[in-house]
């Protein structure tokens, strides 16, 4: 790859992603949507980033994409850490306990 | 959670071959983790340029969602405030300011603009200065750390909390499925596939758990 091509990709991938971010927020502005968007839109949270980190939790790149037991087994505990506790803090402290607590058990 | 995300790329950029400016630039312009990670990759394969913006471009159409969820709350702020908010719209100052304004329905526009620009501060001099000092230490950072699985673990915890009620878990349980039922898909169609069918879920139960209270 040349420093072209590097500066190209930079500049055409930054462009690019600043007109995703501002379409809607930008030109729909203060307009009133109608209520059946607004009940689609309040899901888009918890629909985009558990499909987001599904594959990165069940095929990891760090190992080549096999599962991972104490990847699997870290996802689980921040999960049932955070909707037991509501607490991120705490699911992002059980997380990481539980991965390097299996990987250490496990080495 | 940007701290491993910044540390990584800072550290991939480098391995791969970009210079200090080169990946410093790509963190300021496009402050967009994943897309980073994705136009890294396709450089590296050699691939054409129009594809590896294209394709990393695909990866960021989750943000159109993100900004289309945001015009309830923020749309009635001025331009620059709306135009500010855009630049620094990514994954985590999203689901951050989401999850609060959700809690305090009540709240009036400035001070959701005063609640996500206080996100931004938080968050985004992390991306910078984590990247860069990624970029600075490359590989000096042990694998054994397992420094890649923060960034899921992180995004796990700030989900959770949020399925909470019927209509949210529905939301992420079809999320997940259809990731994984679709992952075969290129160019990340799957997850913005995935993501519209899981706000459907997401919206038909809450409708329906309105319309039975109303029955009953």
């Amino acid at each position: 790859m040349t420093t072209a091509t590097i500066w190209i990709v930079i500049i055409g991938l930054g462009i690019g992603t600043y007109l995703i971010r501002f379409s809607f927020l930008g030109l729909i502005g203060g307009r009133e949507l109608p209520e059946w968007v607004l009940r689609h839109l309040r899901y888009v949270a918890v629909g985009v980033m558990p499909a987001l980190i599904t594959p990165l939790v069940i095929w990891p790149d760090a190992t080549g994409g096999e599962p991972d037991p104490s990847r699997l087994i870290a996802a689980l505990a921040a999960f049932l850490v955070g909707i037991k506790t509501n607490s991120v803090v705490g699911a992002i402290v059980a997380g990481m306990v539980a991965l390097y607590g299996i990987q250490y058990l496990l080495n | 959670m940007v701290v491993p995300f910044g540390l990584l790329f800072g550290v991939v950029a480098t391995e791969a071959g970009l210079n200090l400016l080169e990946t410093m630039s790509m963190t300021v312009l496009v402050i967009a983790g994943a897309a980073q990670f994705t136009a890294l990759a396709l450089l590296q394969d050699q691939a054409p340029t129009i594809v590896v913006i294209l394709a990393a471009l695909t990866v960021n159409l989750r943000m159109a969602m993100y900004s289309a969820a945001l015009v309830p709350h923020l749309g009635k702020t001025s331009l620059r405030t709306r135009a500010f908010a855009s630049y620094f719209m990514i994954d985590q100052t999203f689901a951050v300011s989401i999850k609060k304004y959700e809690r305090n329905p009540h709240w009036g526009p400035s001070q959701k603009v005063a609640y996500y620009f206080g996100c931004t501060a938080a968050l985004c001099p992390f991306w910078y200065g984590f990247s860069l000092i990624g970029a600075l230490v490359g590989q000096s950072i042990p694998k054994e750390y397992s420094l890649d699985f923060a960034i899921p673990i992180c995004f796990i915890s700030l989900i959770a909390p949020m399925l909470r009620s019927l209509p949210h878990l529905i939301a992420a349980l079809v999320s997940i499925v259809l990731a994984l039922l679709l992952a075969w898909m290129p160019y990340n169609l799957w997850l913005v596939i995935a993501a519209l069918f899981a706000m459907m879920a997401g919206a038909k139960t809450e409708l329906w758990l309105a319309q039975r209270s109303t029955q009953s």
